[in-house]
């Protein structure tokens, strides 16, 4: 059982919760960018919640299916079609050998994943199945897919069933205004607090310059307090001395470009940063495209947790009622 | 050991709800850095449940916590606590090291040609980034400034941006250390295998890129072997060659060695030359060019 990939669309990359443990030798975590809509997509097909998908942007792929299977459609508000025939999102499907999943114009959002019973299967680096391609590891011969492309299909397809359905009410909605939790602090005292204070009421606009290592906005300009540098740092008032950069965490090189990092994160360097994104809103940013807007509300580390624990129970909620 | 000029309250800080971080002083210095990784290890001897990875750093480390394990606020006050615990003890650390051979060409052709399209992102357009580094560091030549480069070994004090790169601070008294900017605007991007310089350490790109280090060189032999083909990264199992703790003794050669490497690594004949040994900070504060005319005895005999 294989699925062949027709069209690649744009960058379609196999995902899955990522690689953990060797971000002191400097990989990050790779994984789903939007981690939400990737384990709902598990949830509805009936597999183990690691199972691998795919994780397309902006265009989706065109993949033929060569056994009857059960998938499932989440993320980005983005019209899917089975043998021409539109699909439901966040719900799954049957789909026959033979057929064709195919997609039309994004609605909203940036990030479809496509789900599939029994996961897709590729071999474990470093203990995932996540594409990292910086360096061209992981996944899918360490690299997007290309047409002529062959998926084999995993074992981890636990209860696969179609007409599995999310609860309208937990499906996400995209607003061009994406709002995301951020927990300020690490370097931020670097930052004059006029300067910290239009970070957080700017509304910042996603560049093109926008991918699974980060995130780059425009919107404002930022300044540092003057200092004499701290040996080691170098010269520019933006630079420390290098250092481990939190996954989600923001730095603004030159004051003009803030830098969010996601999951494709460099793991350290030299540039001061502001504060951190709560882990499950990154998830939200994934969903954001270039020109849409993106707000930071602050949110001290009691409200970072408590935003983590709503999203996790919710999640426990849904895995049940789904299972 | 106390440190000196670099004496500063740790600073402790959470990176959003994932991670801790934590400074112990905002400018790089041996000691701290000791201290950092005298921490760090505690820390992974405890294996408190919810520490989910850690990563030591230049002056500073960080900490993945899983807080529906562990407190933030419960991880900070047991690092704290370590903090206070490990600071008479650093005289006694050692670490398990090695000394490594790492060929080197300065002033390359590779490097040269990048370095010359991003002439407006740099601090001094009209030169070259070697150049720059020498003029600002107060050496009457380049060549000069190239052999202080390579005079003495540095040690790998963090890994990390992206895999397999050394962040590597060189074993020498603070006048003697090399300080340049980074770029004043990253270039787009780096040849793989350059030899870098930002702050006050050397690296070496694994993988092509972006980087906003200055570009002094380039090295023959990889650091990032993704399906571990050569032999040293198949026998250690790992794709990725430097460790942190590691001492580089970074070698200056010419083309004619350069190619001649290039083809070992081609051929998949390609193996590091290096020795063993146990490095003492305590030793080395006391007598840095005693001890790294030691090591590179150890190494070349």
């Amino acid at each position: 059982m294989t699925i062949r990939v027709q069209d690649p669309g744009l960058e379609t990359t196999v995902q899955d919760t990522g690689r953990l443990g060797y971000y002191s030798i400097g990989f990050p975590p790779s994984g789903a960018l939007d981690s939400f809509a990737y384990h709902v997509g598990n949830a509805l097909v009936g597999n183990e919640p690691g199972a691998a998908a795919l994780e397309a942007v902006y265009l989706g792929p065109t993949l033929e299916f060569t056994q009857d299977t059960v998938i499932a459609v989440t993320g980005a508000d983005i019209p899917a079609f089975v043998d021409g025939e539109e699909i439901p999102l966040w719900e799954s499907v049957a789909v026959s050998a033979g057929s064709v999943l195919s997609f039309g114009q994004l609605r909203a959002g940036a990030r479809p994943y496509v789900a599939v019973a029994g996961g897709i299967d590729v071999p474990l680096y470093y203990g995932s199945r996540s594409t990292y391609t910086l360096v061209g590891i992981g996944g899918f011969q360490g690299r997007a897919l290309r047409a002529g492309d062959e998926l084999a299909i995993g074992s981890d397809a636990r209860d696969p069933k179609a007409g599995r359905r999310l609860n309208p009410s937990d499906v996400p909605v995209h607003p061009s205004t994406a709002e995301v939790h951020l927990l300020v602090g690490l370097h931020s005292y670097r930052l004059t607090e006029d300067s910290l204070a239009r970070f957080t009421d700017t509304e910042w606009k996603v560049t093109p310059d926008a991918n699974r290592v980060g995130y780059r906005f425009r919107g404002a300009e930022l300044e540092f307090v003057p200092r004499e540098q701290p040996f080691g740092a170098g010269s520019d008032p933006a630079n420390v001395t290098d250092c481990g950069y939190p996954v989600g965490s923001v730095q603004v090189p030159g004051g003009v470009e803030p830098i969010v990092l996601l999951q494709d994160a460099v793991t350290g360097g030299g540039y001061a940063t502001l504060g951190t994104v709560v882990s499950v809103d990154r998830d939200r940013l994934a969903q954001t495209k270039t020109g849409d807007k993106t707000r930071f509300v602050p949110v001290d580390l009691d409200g970072a947790l408590e935003v983590r624990r709503d999203r996790h129970a919710a999640l426990d909620r849904i895995r049940s009622a789904l299972s | 050991m106390t440190a000196t000029d670099t004496d500063t309250e740790t600073r402790y800080d959470f990176g959003g709800d994932e991670f801790v971080y934590v400074e112990l002083s905002p400018a790089m210095s041996l000691p701290v850095h000791f201290t950092s990784l005298a921490i760090t290890r505690r820390l992974a001897e405890e294996a408190i449940p919810g520490v989910e990875e850690i990563a030591p750093s230049n002056a500073s480390y960080m900490v993945r916590v899983d807080p529906d394990r562990l407190h933030p606020r419960d991880l900070v006050r047991e690092l704290q606590r370590i903090e206070g615990e490990v600071g008479s003890l650093s005289d006694d650390l050692t670490i398990a090291s090695r000394i490594i051979d790492v060929p080197i060409m300065l002033n390359d052709p590779w490097t040269h040609e990048v370095l010359m399209k991003f002439r407006d992102r740099h601090q001094d357009p009209t030169g070259t980034d070697l150049d720059y580094g020498a003029r600002i560091n107060g050496y009457s030549s380049t060549e000069d400034f190239i052999d202080a480069l390579a005079a003495s070994p540095y040690l790998v004090t963090m890994m990390g941006f992206v895999p397999g790169l050394p962040w590597c601070f060189q074993l020498v008294p603070r006048e003697r250390q090399v300080e340049v900017p980074k770029y004043v605007r990253p270039r787009t991007e780096t040849p793989e295998r350059a030899f870098g310089f930002g702050g006050a350490f050397a690296v070496i790109y694994p993988v092509k890129g972006a980087g906003g280090y200055q570009l002094f060189g380039s090295a023959p032999a990889p650091i990032f072997d993704g399906e571990q083909r050569l032999p040293d990264f198949a026998e250690n199992d790992s794709v990725v060659f430097f460790k942190h703790g590691d001492v580089i003794n970074y070698r200056r050669v010419d083309q004619a060695e350069y190619d001649d490497v290039r083809a070992q690594v081609d051929a998949g004949t390609w193996r590091y030359s290096y020795k063993d040994l146990e490095f003492s900070p305590s030793r080395f504060l006391a007598d840095p060019d005693g001890t790294n005319a030691a090591m590179k005895e150890v190494l070349y005999g």
